[in-house]
């Protein structure tokens, strides 16, 4: 099937800026998000991804303004989200521009938000985040093991502070029936650590649903990129650090990929 | 100055198509009926956002007009759900289509491959001498999301294919109504090109 493997360049937003955190802490800021939106562009990013990490009600009106003036200079896809919580929302973002909403913890206190969401602007429109981490308690329903220890993956909310007891894999299948037209998959145990991307996590999902997958959280280097597209079913990588404090650039990204007999849109 | 009209159905983003067509050289209006303003422009854009029922009802409220706007040949693009639209039914609503392309709009195959169809697929182009592809290379990237595709009676109609386990139409053209079931304001210099392309066929029609 000749789709392209996305490499999708994520921008943090808090209030107005550009920030990049480590394991969804200690913020370091790294730009002016319309700046940087229009760079990655003209390289070759496939797609962007905002996400407005502070999302207070007072801040949302910066968010809508950046969203208009992005729009105007790119000519990719770009999803925005943090802090939807409703209709009204949604609709406000992709009526400044933005052509997917991301949902996160609404989705999880209010489901039918994704249905309501989807019935509007269409299945595609509607991305699903989950934030995940591996719990070695109990309570979940697929359990997994390494090293003699035993765990489940686990939902998190509210920026990947809150437990929510909901296991992963469960919700994944669950947010595909209600209608969402893609997963934007971020493991909190690698993100922020340049170590790689967690494949067994996109592993668990990515095989038991059948819409995209876009791969979150751990990207380091251009070979964490090779290797989530050898190893799993993702249709995406996001990532941030590698891109905003030029570590490597899309088009070296891209080429090595595409050296690597990855299907890359060059 | 081009005056192209983008006919909003209320339901998502329009900003983008509206900014390309302006980078590109086009006076934008945004209307959602057709009253006084059919004299005032010369190309129509059916936008691609939304989901079949709900667009189709914001048509349908001024469709008799419309069918006499598309009677008098001005240029119309129809992005995606756009495109859709223009068929007879689809599997995505209940209504009828507006019935102007004869055929129908199935769900891509659910059993063969992800759904939606999101991201960067190629352009086969079937019929080069489209005024819709000065330009355009042949196996260009363009940027498709969609879960469903149209199926046209007169498959002479399709300019271009693109593969997504199975071959779709990617545009069809028939006498001065182009469709492209991909986005090209999302296409990158691709689509810029395509816009560009679009408004000149206007120009020329004027």
């Amino acid at each position: 099937m000749p789709v392209a493997k996305r490499i999708i360049p994520c921008l943090d937003v808090n209030k107005g800026r550009v920030v990049k955190g480590i394991n969804f802490k200690e913020l370091k800021d790294a730009g002016n998000p319309v700046i940087l939106a229009k760079r990655y562009s003209e390289e070759g990013a496939d797609e962007l991804v905002f996400l407005d990490i502070t999302a207070a009600e007072e801040h949302r009106e910066i968010m809508k303004n950046i969203v208009k003036k992005v729009a105007s200079v790119i000519n990719i896809p770009f999803t925005v989200g943090g802090g939807i919580k409703k209709l009204e929302d949604a609709r406000n973002i992709l009526l400044s521009g933005a052509d997917r909403v991301s949902i996160n913890t609404a989705a999880v206190i209010n489901p039918g938000l994704i249905q309501e969401l989807m019935s509007i602007f269409g299945r595609q429109c509607i991305v699903v985040a989950l934030d995940v981490s591996r719990n070695y308690g109990k309570g979940g329903k697929n359990i997994f093991s390494k090293d003699g220890k035993k765990y489940w993956f686990e939902i998190k909310t509210y920026g990947g502070k809150k437990s929510t007891l909901i296991d992963a894999i469960e919700w994944a299948k669950k947010v595909e029936r209600l209608g969402a037209g893609e997963i934007l998959l971020t493991s909190i145990d690698t993100d922020g650590t340049e170590n790689g991307y967690d494949i067994e996590l996109l592993n668990a999902i990515c095989n038991r649903i059948n819409i995209p997958v876009i791969a979150s959280g751990g990207c380091g280097s251009k070979k964490d990129i090779l290797k989530v597209f050898e190893k799993t079913q993702v249709d995406a990588a996001l990532a941030a650090s590698l891109f905003h404090f030029k570590k490597a650039s899309l088009s070296e990204v891209k080429e090595y990929l595409y050296k690597n007999n990855i299907l890359i849109r060059l | 100055m081009i005056r192209i009209a983008i006919f909003d159905y209320g339901a998502g983003n329009i900003f983008s198509l509206e900014s390309s067509l302006k980078r590109n050289g086009a006076n934008v209006l945004i209307i959602d009926d057709f009253n006084d303003v059919m004299e005032n422009f010369d190309g129509l854009v059916l936008p691609g956002v939304g989901n079949f029922d709900p667009a189709l009802l914001s048509v349908n409220k001024c469709k008799k007009k419309f069918l006499n706007y598309i009677e008098k040949n001005i240029p119309i693009l129809g992005i995606c759900l756009g495109m859709e639209m223009l068929f007879e039914k689809s599997e995505e609503g209940n209504l009828e289509g507006l019935k102007i392309i004869k055929g129908e709009v199935v769900s891509l195959p659910k059993s063969l491959i992800k759904i939606p169809h999101i991201g960067w697929n190629n352009l086969e182009i079937v019929k080069e001498k489209s005024k819709l592809f000065e330009g355009i290379p042949n196996n260009s990237w363009v940027y498709f999301v969609h879960s469903y595709y149209t199926v046209p009676e007169e498959t002479n109609i399709i300019t271009a294919r693109s593969n997504y386990g199975i071959s779709i139409p990617a545009c069809i053209e028939k006498n001065n109504i182009f469709c492209t079931q991909f986005h090209p304001e999302k296409s990158s210099e691709i689509g810029e090109r395509m816009m560009k392309n679009f408004i000149k066929i206007c120009t020329q029609s004027k």
